[in-house]
């Protein structure tokens, strides 16, 4: 339970850690000749500073939410997933391969059976990583690491061969789902419902994990697994449904992706939106509901990486380093915690 | 007079590509060997890499010389392999998150200062030709070898040696395996786990200037396909002995030759499956090994995904 | 090595060519204009570095050229790949910016350019594909060099060198342009040794220099002494081939620097009707919605020739060249074979050079080749 007393210690431990990062990234920008201030100035337009900025903020931050829950889950129970990449990719697959069989479905169904594919491919996926760390000892960061490289190897096969509608003559590409069965924005913006898929995701996650006892339980196995073993919790179980539900999220990211943003699988569903997941649920302190916040902060970053280039002409890796920076400040300051004694709760 | 080897020509092309492309794998994974020994695991490794390849070229190319260059970049990894530790060292930070911030850190920050070093030619590195006897050209490019490969199997075999034998290495060792009979023989866990992540570092830098100043022997971005990461899984694969780390890194050299390869001999697909084989191997090779009761063996019992 | 002296070298080239006062002539109603010139940003939008000694570059030198036009202000975005992002892209620097003219620079994004296109009506986009057809919006242009015309010179280079009578092509990703392109340097390279083969081979990237590199590797085991490639930076192969020994032809730019002993000669762009789209834009002036040419519309060029090629054989080459200007010489006529056997064009037909239709729909290679398309017919 998080009293005001811990909130206000998360607040200020990342506050700092915010204005190191900005103080640093500050410091780059000045090394190339430009005014910081200038640059904080157009990181907050271009994020915050119109609609069409705060359009592109939310899409980008869609994914995240998703793909954050991946690694926020099974965190929870004490696994380090990195996966989120490649859950999202077989997501995207099964994707494709649902809408292209149920061609002739009526859109509502095939769109929540496109849902459910991506769900049950990613929530597979990250599952048998889950499945390997419990039943063989597979160390699960290295297992969904490698994971990720073999899912976009079979997606890249799969997209230039099996499942490649050659009619696209400007990049390989898989077979396209029907344009009925398209996911469309909301109505008056355009943002795609795959925002509210990621804000409801957050939500639901949240519920779960912290207001059920299944929730509690992860809790448990989490903070000590010798615990949970003597309380006789059956850890097996926890493990491959926080590993699979994590997995889904990531799945469900793949899904919007293929039916919200391109239409059909390529190589363009590994940009990293797995990887930038994984930063913004460690942001989040592996928080369901955090995770939806710092999502948007992180897709402001990445709307306004294209006005940072155009304007000063700093590099398209200068977010890069932003992000960088960010983690490292983040991971830095969460060695603070418990140390202000202002934050402490009464003996 | 070039004489057409066919089939020959794919085996000699594997055996070439294993040598060319194992040296930055060999680097990367002896510089993470030592570093997971001593109870840490770096993923940043990747980002190393990268700034190592840039910084590299970006002296080769300034001051003519390529071997300051390679200094240079063994300089830059044990810096960001410095930064690891510093921030490991704080009580309660994870190791892997922190890998993966300087991932992010290590490949933002080449890229960024590495853009004015696409275009420009920078100097060489020499290489030795070992095939000089042979009458085919293939063979004598195949066995073209670069003084740091030749480099790299020494530090090896070294390696190895000095984990077992000396007490250097038994230091490392011990804090890797169990931190609190190493505070109690009186060393700095924190000290001994800086050093060798900053040396990890300082050779996973090497590896990427071998990437910029020997082969593909070019400063750019597209460099390094997840060769850093994929060491992570190589050094696994290799159970933590320095010696096997090479034997894999020509193992997952060769794959990465394969595809290309088998490509200019006619069969063109499937080129992609070919490129996930080191990783299917490894994983295979995990599952195979890993079991829920004992720690992998080889494993450091202090590293935090061995647990 | 740095950007003006390429563009002082394009420059020389056009002026020096035979076509160059064509193109001075043509540039110059344009100057007429210039009182009616109002300002102008200009937007570029790169796939990949400016910087790459490859094709992006070969734009950038481009654009600084139209950054010098009178009125215009240039804006550029690099590394955007060809997805959905680059919608994004386009419309915040039209919204953020206040672009009038954006020029996408790389082929995927054509899609995403129509989208937009009919959104922003007085935007102007300029695609450097040849996909435009009747239907799509005016305010598009679609433009790019007959690139397989350099190639068929380049391969007149490479069949003369030869000594194995094997070539190769490395190719980047499987679309019209890189089929007609090998086809070219083929076809070249086989009407100097009709039994000439050549290896083509697809990275699947336009950029993956450890896989260019190692196809580059074993090519040459397999026994090709003469290598072009067709990746966004032709670098990485040609240095890897000079290192081995043999010969090579650039890309996009001027690559003589990079192979001092093997380099033959190479296929490159003027993009320099780019600005002449802009003035029109910026004059309210007519323009063409697709521009395609070769030699005879100056649109392509050809790198200066190696120490490799013989005063005979350059002799020859330029004459070619001049017939391709002269349009004299088509580079497909019958009778006209694929790799597998099938039967392209018969005896006595021809394809017109600046036929786009027909090269648009190319998806196969011609005889001699090695290697599959990866397409199905």
């Amino acid at each position: 339970m998080a009293s005001w007393k811990s909130w206000a210690e998360t607040a200020t431990i990342s506050a700092a850690a915010l204005l190191a990062t900005l103080a640093l990234f500050g410091g780059f920008v000045a090394l190339r000749g430009l005014r910081p201030l200038d640059v904080y100035a157009a990181l907050f337009t271009g994020a915050f500073g119109s609609w069409f900025a705060i359009e592109e903020t939310l899409t980008q931050s869609a994914p995240l939410m998703l793909t954050a829950l991946c690694t926020a889950l099974p965190a929870r129970a004490g696994l380090l997933v990195i996966g989120g990449e490649g859950a999202l990719v077989v997501g995207g697959l099964a994707t494709v391969l649902a809408g292209v069989l149920l061609v002739d479905a009526p859109a509502p169904l095939a769109v929540i059976a496109m849902g459910a594919a991506g769900a049950l491919a990613g929530g597979a996926w990250i599952g048998a990583a889950g499945a390997l760390r419990h039943r063989r000892g597979v160390n699960e960061t290295i297992s969904t690491l490698l994971l990720n490289y073999i899912a976009i190897a079979v997606m890249n096969h799969l997209v230039t061969g099996p499942i490649r509608d050659y009619a696209q003559v400007l990049k390989p590409a898989s077979w396209s789902i029907a344009e009925g069965f398209r996911i469309g924005d909301i109505p008056g913006t355009g943002i795609h419902w795959g925002l509210a898929v990621g804000v409801a995701a957050a939500l639901l996650a949240y519920g779960l994990m912290r207001h059920t006892t299944f929730g509690f339980a992860v809790d448990i196995l989490g903070g000590n697994v010798r615990a949970a073993r003597m309380a006789g919790l059956p850890i097996g179980r926890m493990i491959l449904t926080t590993c699979f539900m994590g997995g889904a999220a990531a799945g469900l990211a793949g899904t919007i992706e293929v039916a919200a943003v391109h239409g059909f699988a390529s190589s363009s569903l590994a940009v990293g939106y797995g990887y930038t997941g994984i930063l913004a649920a460690f942001l989040a302190r592996q928080h369901p509901l955090a995770v939806a916040v710092v999502a948007i902060l992180l897709g402001g970053i990445s709307a306004s990486g294209g006005l940072l280039q155009r304007r000063f002409g700093l590099p398209d890796a200068a977010t890069l380093v932003l992000r960088g920076l960010l983690f490292v400040a983040v991971l830095a300051a969460s060695t603070l915690y418990g140390r202000g004694r202002v934050f402490r709760r009464a003996a | 007079m070039v004489t057409d080897l066919g089939g020959w020509g794919v085996l000699i092309a594997v055996v070439g590509g294993a040598i060319r492309v194992s040296t930055p794998y060999l680097y990367v994974s002896l510089g993470e060997t030592l570093t997971e020994k001593s109870g840490r695991v770096n993923l940043g490794l990747e980002g190393t890499l990268v700034m190592g390849a840039m910084s590299a070229y970006a002296v080769a190319y300034l001051t003519g010389s390529p071997w300051l260059g390679v200094l240079v970049a063994g300089c830059a990894g044990a810096g960001l392999g410095l930064l690891h530790a510093a921030v490991c060292n704080l009580p309660r930070v994870n190791d892997v998150a922190v890998g993966i911030a300087l991932f992010l850190l290590g490949t933002g920050l080449a890229f960024s200062l590495g853009k004015p070093f696409i275009q420009p030619v920078a100097p060489r590195l020499p290489s030795v030709a070992l095939g000089a006897w042979s009458a085919y050209p293939q063979i004598r490019a195949a066995l073209e070898i670069n003084a740091l490969f030749v480099a790299g199997v020494v530090l090896a075999a070294l390696m190895r040696w000095a984990l077992a034998h000396t007490r250097w290495g038994l230091i490392v060792r011990t804090v890797g395996d169990n931190e609190d009979a190493a505070r109690a023989l009186g060393r700095s866990v924190d000290l001994v786990r800086t050093l060798s992540t900053a040396v990890g570092g300082f050779l996973a830098g090497l590896g990427g200037s071998f990437l910029s100043l020997y082969y593909p022997g070019t400063w750019n971005e597209a460099l390094s396909s997840g060769q850093g990461l994929m060491a992570i899984a190589l050094v696994i694969f290799a159970r933590w002995n320095p010696v096997r780390c090479f034997w894999v890194s020509l193992l997952f050299g060769g794959a990465t030759a394969l595809g290309p390869a088998l490509q200019s001999v006619g069969f063109t697909s499937n080129y992609y499956l070919y490129g996930a084989a080191p990783y299917v191997l490894t994983l295979v090779l995990l599952v195979w090994s890993s079991s829920p009761t004992r720690v992998l063996a080889g494993a450091p019992s202090e590293l935090s995904i061995s647990r | 090595m740095n950007e003006s002296s390429l563009t002082r070298r394009q420059v020389l080239r056009a002026s020096g060519g035979l076509t160059g006062a064509a193109a001075l002539s043509a540039l110059l109603p344009g100057l007429e204009a210039r009182a009616a010139a109002k300002p102008m940003t200009v937007g570029f939008i790169y796939v990949g570095p400016k910087n790459d000694y490859g094709w992006n570059q070969a734009h950038a030198v481009a654009a600084r050229k139209i950054a010098q036009l009178e009125g215009v202000k240039l804006i550029e975005q690099e590394n955007v790949p060809e997805t959905i992002e680059v919608e994004k892209v386009m419309e915040g620097m039209i919204r953020q910016d206040g672009a009038g003219v954006i020029f996408p620079t790389s082929f995927g994004y054509w899609p995403h350019i129509l989208k937009l296109a009919r959104k922003y009506p007085d935007v102007l986009f300029v695609h450097i594909g040849a996909l435009w057809k009747e239907g799509d919006p005016k305010n598009t242009i679609g433009y790019r060099g007959y690139m397989e015309e350099p190639h068929y010179l380049c391969g007149v280079a490479a069949g003369h060198a030869s000594k194995t009578g094997k070539i190769g092509f490395i190719g980047s990703k499987p679309v019209y342009f890189i089929f007609n392109n090998a086809n070219g340097f083929i076809l070249g390279a086989r009407s100097v040794n009709p039994s000439l083969t050549c290896h083509v081979v697809l990275t699947g990237d336009w950029n993956n220099p450890v896989r260019e590199a190692e196809v580059t590797q074993s090519l040459i085991d397999q026994g090709v002494d003469v290598i072009v490639a067709n990746v966004d930076s032709a670098k990485v192969v040609i240095e890897n081939a000079e290192r081995r020994g043999i010969m090579s032809c650039g890309y996009h730019t001027d690559l003589s620097e990079l192979a001092p002993k093997g380099f033959l000669t190479g296929a490159e762009w003027n993009w320099a009707a780019g600005a002449q789209f802009v003035k029109a834009w910026q004059t309210g002036g007519p323009y063409p919605n697709l521009l395609r040419g070769g030699f005879r519309l100056d649109m392509v060029a050809l790198s200066p020739f190696g120490r490799a090629v013989p005063e005979t054989v350059r002799a020859t080459i330029l004459k070619s060249r001049q017939a391709f200007t002269d349009d004299s010489l088509k580079l497909y006529r019958g009778p006209l074979k694929d790799n597998e056997g099938n039967v392209v064009l018969t005896a006595g037909q021809v394809i017109a050079n600046d036929d786009n239709k027909f090269k648009l729909a190319v998806n196969f290679l011609v005889e001699g080749a090695i290697g599959k398309t990866g397409l199905k017919k």
